[in-house]
């Protein structure tokens, strides 16, 4: 049996090998390819055959070289991956649950809470602690001062709801690329990418400490990067990626900021120890802030205030959100990996992860009392929920409807989190997971299928019939088919409108075409727009509706925002998604291209493996729900919560056990059943699905007949929302724009001024000492260095004129010599002698 | 009895003798004979120090045997010397024998 208190450690490693192995092999393949085989690229033409729909620039491109061996063997590895991890993860969930009994893990951790139990530092790496978490194990990573740093990964009530949660969505996303990039050319890499963000995503959820939880947390923001622009041949999709990396850095930062001075603060970045130590959360909430602190700003106001920036570039909140619309540019399973499974969750998981913190011991959102960062969120998250609803309303991109309401429904959790109902946070959390991963899928399925319609409508045009609809890949069909005439009709093609298979306006009908995806679709977006009694959504959104009314009740004003501005963002989520089912699905097909849409047919493996993954999704979609009803809601509750609210009661001991004045703060009880929450929820959704089922369902739109929402809004209202509120022009005007004038002005004053001035004095310098250099070269060295040769020279010229070679000269200076001395050492021995 | 210095005064006159010849003579021949006329006047000082100074020993008239045997040898090279010279250049004066001059 494996140790489960090390099973945490291996859970995110298995989706990082299939990345690694794919990525590796990938890299073998080039070198042989390259290397041994002698190719000179690594790619070939495109062809036809990688028309996948998806992405019609592809032709007359090259492409990489994928054997289709090695896109099987990605696949299958980068599922082993995906199945590892699920299986080690739900082996931790439910090993759990099982150990410590569904529902009754609260009453054996309180006979724990407070005591810290760990066992003794032993010489092994390893050492195991459980104190409120249920396994973990952490390790020494690296010294720092005096005390070490460690890393380490838990399993306690909270992260095993995402334990749950995430791999089964990554497993159905897996499996939809399968059919969905099935003729991308870079199916391998999208495997590989995608393993990496599950390894991330898996690496911030089991992670016991702040660090780790921010480097999964990066490692996401990247390969979200790396997946909105997977096409990145496609303008547009580059451009989508640079903004969200850019948009979510700023964030990101700010976040690091926050860990930086929570360390600096706290001295330690593990969550048990911070948060389960009421002394280090008094200490932190009274320690003034380093910037702002004579106002009476705590330290611990100024870290949440850090920490949340964080949290709203990643969950696309309100002012960050600009990224998550562009971000629809990536291939759909990336959206739904994104936006609903994992990244956009993520920012709102490390929030209930640090609740603590934010909350302080001062601050008792059931008692009214809101710290700044909580009122923050209160006021961001609501604000965020209405205002990303109202753009949901005008969309015409099937994905972008699904964008605002996924930045809507953020804004949901996050304006929970604001009012302290984390655990509805925690909850609409994960029902959100996965109705919105399937309706991202659903709706890839759509595109898919019309993108398969569109190719239809072009070969039965270049066969003959060229009456409509040139467009990019009819052009370049009838050049490669009529090699000369191809210019004629690529200039033709751009007089027509690029036909979109993913504008809504040009589908209709198309539950005849794709019925499993209709039926799979229709319960996500019921379950979005919070359809009562039968949704996962309606049961997690009323739960936080509950919590503000309750406040409400109690007279908190920020509940009551939250109350109102919540109920009117759900009636606009139902209206949308209802509008959305009925122009996609309803009535009759609008253009040929959604009369030939369709996935090939049941016995397709692209028609199933995009398909099946919907249907498991569907059932959590409409099912998740029953795991948190409330107790003493009417029938309901007595089916599904005979004891309590299984979820709420898990959920809750994710946090410590604290009291203070008379109440806990922490573990509150679920809110009481009230009528007046159940019941608008019922009407917001009722409401906003009979409006949508009056404009879009009943009278289904006909070919070229308007939006009638634009006359209901007004063309300047209307315009103004399909624009977003200008808030990207907005921000192309105060950010974007000046940076670039600031760029321009930096080249031509720093750079070509400064940089280059500095570069080309001290080339200037250089060649002036060079010069210099190069005289005493010739003047000294060479002086020096000639002069010698030549003086030998001349000595040696002097010289040889003694050498007469005459003998008998010779001869005359040897006794001359003779002489010389002969009478100097006779001087010499006679002044010896003498004496 | 004839003293020493007259001995080695006649043997300092020839040894000038021998000298002034070698240096100053043209032809090769007489330049052979001044060396041989050095030698002897060499002999004369051995044989008359053996005489006055140590008459018992034999060293030196066994060193003047050596002196005429060299002598004897370096006439024979020399002369050689000088028929190679004539062989080659028809002319037996060293001063014309120059080839080694710088």
């Amino acid at each position: 049996m494996v140790d489960l208190n090390i099973l945490p450690w291996l859970v995110p490693i298995a989706p990082f090998s299939a990345f690694a192995i794919i990525s590796l092999i990938t890299l073998l393949l080039w070198f042989v390819r390259t290397g041994v085989l002698g190719q000179e690229e690594n790619t070939i033409p495109a062809t036809d055959h990688h028309y996948g729909g998806h992405h019609p620039d592809y032709n007359g491109m090259r492409v990489p070289y994928q054997p289709d061996w090695f896109r099987v063997f990605a696949i299958v590895v980068g599922l082993s991956g995906i199945v590892a991890a699920l299986l080690m993860s739900w082996t931790l969930v439910f090993s759990a649950l099982n150990e410590f009994g569904a529902g009754h893990f609260g009453e054996l951790h309180e006979e724990t809470a407070g005591e810290v139990h760990e066992e003794e530092h032993s010489d092994d790496a390893f050492f195991t602690f459980a104190e409120g978490s249920i396994y973990g194990s952490r390790v020494d990573w690296m010294d720092m001062g005096d005390t070490p740093l460690t890393v380490g990964v838990m399993v306690d009530p909270l992260n095993i709801t995402l334990l749950f949660m995430v791999p089964l969505a990554m497993l159905c996303i897996f499996v939809y690329s399968i059919g969905y990039m099935a003729h991308d050319p870079r199916q391998a890499k999208f495997f590989a990418l995608i393993s990496l963000f599950a390894a991330a995503m898996f690496t911030l959820t089991v992670s016991d400490n702040v660090l780790t939880m921010f480097v999964g947390w990066e490692v996401m923001g990247l390969c979200s990067y790396s997946l909105i622009g997977f096409w990145y041949e496609k303008k547009s999709a580059y451009k989508a990626a640079i903004k969200a990396f850019t948009v979510t850095r700023v964030a990101d930062v700010v976040m690091l900021i926050g860990i930086v001075y929570l360390y600096a603060v706290a001295g330690t970045l593990n969550f048990r120890e911070i948060l389960y130590n009421p002394e280090v959360i008094e200490m932190i909430g009274a320690t003034p802030a380093i910037i702002l602190g004579g106002w009476g700003i705590s330290a611990a106001s100024l870290i949440g205030i850090f920490l949340i920036t964080g949290t709203i570039g990643k969950a696309a909140q309100f002012p960050l959100h600009v990224w998550l619309p562009d971000a629809m540019e990536g291939p759909t399973p990336v959206s739904a990996m994104i936006h609903a499974a994992a990244m956009v969750s993520a920012g709102v998981y490390a929030v209930i992860r640090m609740y603590p913190l934010f909350s302080g011991l001062l601050g008792d959102p059931h008692g009214g009392i809101l710290t700044s960062p909580l009122m923050l969120m209160a006021i961001i998250g609501s604000f965020t929920a209405l205002f990303a609803a109202t753009m949901g309303v005008v969309q015409r991109d099937v994905k972008a409807v699904l964008a605002y309401s996924t930045i809507s429904q953020l804004g949901f959790m996050v304006a929970a989190l604001g009012i302290g109902a984390y655990i509805a946070a925690a909850f609409h959390l994960i029902t959100h997971a996965f109705f919105k991963a399937l309706l991202f899928m659903a709706s890839g399925s759509v595109i898919h299928a019309m993108e398969h319609g569109e190719h239809h409508v072009h070969e039965h045009n270049a066969h003959g019939h060229d009456d409509h609809h040139h467009d990019e890949q009819e052009a370049v069909d009838v050049s490669e088919e009529h090699g000369e005439h191809g210019d004629h009709h690529a200039d033709d093609h751009e007089a027509h409108p690029h036909f979109d298979p993913q504008d809504m306006f040009n589908m209709g009908g198309l539950r005849k075409n794709i019925p499993v995806t209709y039926y799979t679709f229709l319960a996500g977006g019921l379950s979005l727009a919070g359809f009562p009694l039968i949704t996962a959504g309606f049961w997690s959104k009323d739960e936080i509706l509950a919590e503000s009314w309750n406040g409400l009740l109690n007279g908190h004003g920020a509940h009551a925002l939250v109350f109102v501005m919540l109920a009117l963002a759900a009636f606009l989520t139902a209206f949308y998604t209802m509008r959305q089912i009925g122009l996609t699905f309803m009535g009759d097909h609008r253009t040929e291209e959604a009369e030939h849409a369709g996935l090939g047919g049941a016995g397709d493996i692209i028609s199933q493996t995009m398909q099946a993954p919907l249907i498991v999704l569907a059932f959590f979609a409409l099912f998740a729900g029953f795991i948190g009803v409330p107790t003493d809601f009417p029938i309901f509750g007595a089916i599904f919560s005979p004891e309590h609210n299984y979820f709420h009661h898990l959920v809750v001991y994710a946090l410590p056990y604290l009291e203070r004045n008379g109440h806990e703060i922490f573990h509150v009880d679920a809110p009481p059943f009230r009528m007046i929450p159940v019941l608008t929820s019922f009407v917001v959704a009722l409401g906003g699905l009979w409006v949508g089922y009056l404009l879009y369902w009943r009278k289904p739109l006909e070919k070229g007949q308007e939006d009638p929402i634009i006359g209901i809004l007004g063309k300047p209202i209307y315009n103004t929302l399909l624009n977003r509120y200008y808030l990207d022009d907005l921000y192309d005007m105060i950010f974007v724009r000046p940076s670039q004038w600031v760029s321009k002005k930096i080249i031509v004053l720093v750079d070509k001024g400064f940089i280059d001035g500095v570069l080309h004095a001290t080339a200037a310098i250089f060649t002036w000492i060079g010069d210099f250099i190069k005289v005493m070269n010739a003047w000294l060295i060479d002086g020096v260095g000639d002069g010698i040769p030549k003086g030998i020279w001349n000595f040696g010229g002097t010289l040889r004129k003694s050498q007469t070679g005459r003998i008998q000269q010779y001869l005359l200076i040897v006794l001359i010599a003779i002489l010389v001395i002969g009478i100097f050492f006779a001087v010499i021995s006679g002044a010896v002698f003498a004496q | 009895m004839i003293p020493l210095w007259m001995y080695l005064v006649v043997s300092a006159a020839l040894f000038s003798i021998g000298t002034f010849g070698v240096l100053s003579r043209k032809n090769g021949v007489a330049v052979l004979m001044g060396i041989e006329l050095m030698l002897n006047a060499v002999n004369i000082n051995l044989v008359a120090f053996w005489r006055y100074r140590s008459p018992l020993d034999v060293d030196g008239v066994v060193f003047t045997a050596f002196v005429l045997v060299i002598a004897a040898a370096e006439a024979a090279v020399g002369l050689a010397i000088i028929i190679t010279l004539y062989r080659n250049r028809h002319s037996v004066t060293p001063e014309e024998a120059a080839t080694l001059k710088g």
